[in-house]
């Protein structure tokens, strides 16, 4: 698993797309902290305009470090050759995606800088802060998961792309109130709780509150070991095709 | 050793494999060979764990590619069909990435890399992307990834495919050099190739065995098995030539390539036209600029078989 890993990570960064994403990355994380968040005019010493725009940002973003992971495979036909390596599918399931995890973990600790800014602006509760930080990797998790079960029930990149962005919108917005109070307007309110806890948000806006709840942990550690299940029955279905 | 037995593959509107059923031993070489589509690629694919089967067994080495698969992928070097590569990569980090999934360390990998990469006389490219490489480059990156572990056990897809001619031919020295302790399979449709480094013949078409032998053995069941093809010094004679040749007792049929001036006898079964033709030839005074007895037209008995 760690071999599929290292070089699975060393092909992102064999090409600028690598640099490029982070740095992408970084300029709209920091854009939508300090103009759309207003970070400075609220006077606060947290980092809440940076993390609240973080479900946004991985929907686009981690979709485009996700899609690759199998589609790519399949398109040139490597998929036959990585497995029929002696190794499990659900290793080389594993190995890809944590390789795309940790890729997104590099874009997230180079945002350091923030973090430096506002201790140096005031005395915030780094505490919280790095809660903020393992639930936002978390759901990163959450989205890329989603995007290599995508990625892995096409050769096309684009619609692998595409396809992530639309679960990954859907599993977002099921948190939002203006679709939650519709919800529990038309279906039992068990029904509509259900849904709401499978959102994203309702799961990252109390840790990036600084709360760590196991259940939010929970949450995302159930969500991402879903999908790379469901992403191992759609290679074991559809990787000759 | 490979054994299949009633190794099948259906998808819902088609059978691709059908109850085939073989084994190969070591020392042996085996040409599977089929029109496209006739399933030779789902085959393989199934010996090398990349899809299952939906009927049958086959295993590797006595590793059932089902239950045991990893054991079953440990002991087989595999080039998949067209030899994908990750193209981003080095060739020296791509053999290193095969390598260690190949569980090889230290002074072993070294050794097994070294070899491998001076047999596919790959050094020169060593430090070149796979991208940028030739489709001959790619394929010998392709076999030496399948090499590597020194397997007990080869299946190649096509592996000369791509290649000119001095390319091939260093293919199947390698091919026959490894041959006499492994096993190995490849698939082609090249029949020149069958003849150049396989002890035995297996065709297949509609996803069945039609044929199981080896290519002398296949040559034989050809029309032109025995038969005696010869040219004219002079054009002219050769109306004459085909009717006496014809009325020979035991020629079966006489085919004329008028532009060469060339005529092929073929036997009626079991019978040898060469001396008769020879005689007949001096008795009637046709010279002769060339004659030849055919041993069998593989593509012939291939084209009877499938089509």
């Amino acid at each position: 698993m760690g071999i599929v890993l290292r070089r699975e990570l060393a092909s992102y960064f064999a090409t600028p797309l690598a640099y490029v994403f982070i740095l992408i990355f970084l300029v709209l994380a920091n854009s939508f902290t300090f103009y759309l968040g207003a970070f400075y005019e609220r006077g606060q010493a947290d980092l809440a305009t940076f993390f609240n725009w973080h479900p946004w940002l991985y929907l686009f973003l981690s979709a485009a470090v996700s899609m690759r992971l199998w589609a790519e495979e399949r398109d040139s036909g490597t998929i036959e050759l990585l497995l029929t390596q002696p190794i499990t599918l659900w290793q080389a399931v594993l190995g890809k995606f944590l390789a795309a995890w940790l890729f997104v973990a590099i874009a997230l600790v180079l945002t350091f800088p923030l973090w430096i800014t506002v201790n140096y602006l005031g005395n915030p509760d780094n505490g919280a802060i790095f809660a903020a930080y393992v639930g936002s990797l978390m759901m990163a998790g959450g989205y890329l998961a989603i995007g290599s079960c995508m990625s892995a029930l096409t050769r096309s990149q684009v619609i692998a792309l595409i396809l992530s962005v639309a679960v990954g919108l859907v599993f977002l917005l099921l948190g939002y109130p203006i679709v939650t109070e519709w919800a529990s307007a038309i279906l039992p309110q068990a029904v509509a709780n259900g849904l709401a806890s499978l959102s994203f948000l309702t799961h990252f806006e109390a840790i990036a509150k600084g709360v760590i709840d196991i259940r939010d942990i929970l949450y995302s550690a159930m969500l991402i070991a879903f999908f790379l299940l469901a992403t191992t029955v759609a290679l074991d279905l559809r990787k000759a095709e | 050793m490979i054994k299949t037995e009633h190794l099948s593959k259906r998808y819902e509107a088609l059978t691709a494999v059908d109850d085939v059923s073989f084994e190969v031993r070591p020392g042996e070489v085996l040409g599977f060979l089929g029109p496209n589509g006739a399933g030779k690629t789902t085959t393989m694919r199934m010996l090398a764990g990349f899809i299952t089967p939906t009927g049958g067994k086959a295993s590797i080495c006595g590793h059932d590619v089902e239950t045991d698969t990893l054991a079953a992928k440990a002991s087989l070097g595999y080039l998949p069909e067209g030899a994908p590569s990750y193209g981003e990569m080095t060739v020296y980090d791509f053999l290193l990435f095969i390598a260690d999934l190949r569980k090889l360390r230290g002074e072993v990998r070294t050794r097994r890399l070294a070899y491998v990469i001076g047999r596919l006389q790959l050094e020169r490219v060593l430090a070149q992307t796979i991208e940028t490489l030739s489709k001959g480059f790619r394929r010998r990156v392709g076999l030496a990834q399948a090499l590597i572990h020194d397997p007990p056990v080869l299946i190649l897809d096509e592996p000369t495919d791509g290649l000119d001619p001095n390319q091939k031919h260093e293919v199947r020295t390698l091919i026959n050099e490894m041959a006499h302790d492994k096993i190995i399979v490849i698939s082609t449709h090249i029949l020149e190739e069958v003849e150049a480094v396989c002890s035995r013949a297996i065709i297949i078409a509609r996803g069945k065995v039609v044929a199981d032998d080896t290519p002398q053995g296949l040559a034989t069941r050809s029309r032109y098995h025995n038969a005696v093809s010869l040219r004219l010094e002079n054009p002219a004679q050769l109306a004459a030539a085909r009717a006496a040749i014809a009325a020979l007792p035991a020629v079966a049929e006489v085919e004329v390539v008028e532009r060469e001036a060339r005529l092929t006898a073929l036997p009626k079964s079991g019978q040898t036209v060469l001396n008769a033709l020879n005689e007949l030839a001096t008795r009637q005074g046709f010279k002769l600029e060339e004659l030849h007895l055919e041993s069998g037209r593989l593509d012939e008995v291939f084209r009877t078989i499938t089509v």
